[in-house]
């Protein structure tokens, strides 16, 4: 009870370490000290455009942080709720109009309604959530490995939806030509000001993640991943909570889908797909399930082995190309499992610990030796 | 009457898991519950505390009917269960496990109350309080069950429901978690205790049903219970004669 204070504290000032690094990495790509790029830290192997990318799925992530590593619950369809925030920007900020869903103004969004497009953010938030609460109602009765294959086909039916949607969400094409953010006649755009848009988000939506973990309701979530039963009869409304949760995960999951696509600029059926849930998902169980701080750390590795295999595999195995990755990709992903199944922010804080105390134990040795020669001396 | 059940009927699907049970439980009083495995007796604590819910039949908590009252509501109108095999947090520590008991009063009382509540629990088991910061899962069995039945008593139930709590415990904490009991009863906790232990139980206990295959087959007092021939017979291993 004590410790409510000073984990507050704690939550505070990792949000504002992690701003910091943040603002620091744009800092460079936007100021270019002595012509020094982001990409260029990294050898041109991770480009600015991934750190974009990886702060539009932290947000995903997060999400799922809170549904599974929290409350115990399985999504494998969260790609699906992602793909509803992106069409609900990508449709209201472009073909509405002529579909009669839009009566307001013809053609393109006009410059004096900039705000249009962030009002479409909320709405796609509204969308989902009403959707994911919908769906939700039933399918959270589910559990396990149900729950998996339920969440599965939600994904997978929504997926199609979207993909069979003829020229309402424009098939596999999709729809082109999605506009950029603005705030009146400030435009969200080059990169650097949209990264700093996405991590601001993305900032927000970790810290209050963080904040719910550590109150009541947090514990009540660990509760009901613990044992249902059990939560039951401490009197926790498990079936509100699971609730509760999912539809919050979705509506993160919105946010970024909108993000995305008012950044790539350009939204089609391919990433929304059963692949891009379980990438969801993987990225989730690799920053650790339970760690929100573990979350961007997954989307960032994530990513990285991607470029790097696309980038530097064909150097190699001869002739191999992009499609060669996903063997190497699951190598490494089979091995991580083995060796650090807690994700990788416990494993690494694990790492740590030992590193320390094999530390002390040399240092230890080290003053024992030289009292012992003091003694022969 | 604390607590009254009237003729009520639980299914498991199909399977007709408690058939036409019966029974009641007074202010203040240690009722037991025994009865092989698969007797129903953890169905019927279940159907009382709304995790599952009777097709027919009534149950009445000091008159009010809560029959169909979700787990949550049932908590509220104050009803705790310990759940079978403890079912303690593994991944929370033993003082917030404690704190998910008091869940429901978190806010409608104060800080000191919830703290007042712990120094109870810690007072009736010494070891938990040098363990408050120990993860659930790595407490031994006994302090599991005790932690189990602290964090029952942290949300100040008029009934507490006591489900199988001496399974898989050494004697001598079979005897410690049963004193517990008996102690509870005096500060003015009813409790209404499930058990397959027939002799501890009843010797606790002040009044007994027998359960076999989903119906009460035999109900009194507990010393009534402890001299009957069928009872000794079926549950306290007497030879029979």
């Amino acid at each position: 009870m004590q410790k409510d204070g000073w984990r507050r504290h704690q939550v505070s000032i990792g949000i504002g370490v992690f701003a910091i690094i943040i603002i620091m990495l744009g800092w460079i790509e936007t100021v270019q000290p002595g012509g020094f790029k982001f990409a260029d830290i990294t050898g041109g192997i991770v480009t600015f455009d991934t750190l974009v990318r990886v702060g539009i799925l932290t947000i995903v992530v997060v999400g799922l942080n809170l549904l599974m590593g929290h409350a115990g619950q399985i999504s494998l369809g969260q790609a699906g709720f992602y793909a509803i925030g992106a069409y609900v920007s990508a449709i209201m900020t472009t073909r509405a109009v002529n579909r009669g869903i839009n009566v307001f103004f013809p053609g393109a969004v006009p410059q004096d309604w900039w705000w249009w497009p962030w009002l479409m953010i909320l709405a796609g938030m509204v969308i989902t959530g009403t959707i994911a609460y919908l769906i939700g109602k039933p399918i959270l009765r589910l559990k396990g490995h149900y729950l998996a294959m339920g969440t599965l086909g939600v994904g997978l039916i929504i997926y199609i939806l979207f993909r069979e949607g003829s020229t309402f969400t424009g098939a596999f094409d999709g729809i082109a030509s999605v506009p950029r953010l603005a705030i009146g006649s400030f435009e969200i755009w080059p990169r650097e000001r949209y990264y700093f848009l996405v991590w601001a988000v993305a900032l927000t939506v970790m810290w209050l993640s963080l904040n719910l973990v550590n109150s009541r309701v947090g514990r009540a979530l660990r509760a009901i991943e613990g044992s249902e039963l059990a939560a039951q009869t401490m009197g926790v409304d498990i079936e509100k909570f699971k609730l509760q949760v999912f539809v919050l995960s979705t509506v993160f999951a919105s946010i970024a889908g909108s993000l995305y696509a008012h950044y790539q600029t350009l939204v089609n059926p391919a990433p929304f797909g059963f692949v891009g849930s379980l990438d969801l998902v993987i990225m989730a169980a690799l920053g650790g399930l339970a760690s929100i701080w573990g979350a961007p750390f997954g989307v960032a590795i994530i990513f990285v082995i991607k470029e790097v295999l696309r980038t530097r595999l064909h150097d190699f195995l001869h002739g191999a190309g992009g499609e060669h990755e996903i063997i190497v990709f699951g190598a490494l992903l089979v091995l991580i499992m083995i060796f650090m199944p807690k994700g990788l922010s416990y494993g690494v804080t694990r790492a740590v610990a030992w590193f320390g105390e094999q530390w002390l134990a040399r240092r230890g040795d080290g003053e024992d030796i030289e009292s012992q020669v003091g003694q022969v001396a | 009457m604390l607590l009254e059940i009237r003729d009520i009927n639980t299914y498991y699907g199909n399977i007709h898991a408690l058939k036409g049970v019966s029974l009641h439980v007074d202010q203040g009083e240690i009722v037991a519950v025994i009865g092989g495995n698969g007797a129903g007796k953890t169905t019927l604590l279940n159907t009382i505390s709304g995790v599952m819910h009777s097709r027919t039949g009534e149950i009445l908590f000091k008159d009010q009917p809560i029959s169909r009252l979700s787990p949550d509501k049932v908590v509220r109108v104050g009803i705790s269960q310990v759940p079978e095999r403890r079912q303690v947090f593994s991944t929370l520590n033993v003082l917030d496990n404690l704190l998910l008991g008091a869940y429901l009063r978190h806010g409608s009382v104060g800080k000191d109350q919830i703290r007042r509540d712990l120094d109870f629990v810690f007072e009736i088991f010494p070891i938990l309080k040098g363990r408050q910061k120990q993860m659930g899962g790595t407490l031994s069995g006994g302090e599991q069950q005790m932690l189990a039945v602290g964090r029952g008593l942290m949300a100040k139930p008029e009934l507490l429901l006591l489900d199988e709590p001496s399974l898989g415990l050494a004697p001598l904490l079979v005897r410690e978690i049963f004193r517990v009991a008996g102690e509870l009863r005096e500060h003015g906790t009813t409790i209404l205790l499930v058990e397959q232990n027939a002799r501890a139980a009843l010797h606790l206990a002040d009044r007994g049903y027998v359960m076999e295959t989903g119906e009460v087959v035999l109900e009194g007092r507990s010393e009534e219970l402890l001299g009957d021939e069928r009872v000794q017979e079926a549950y306290l291993g007497a030879v029979g004669s």
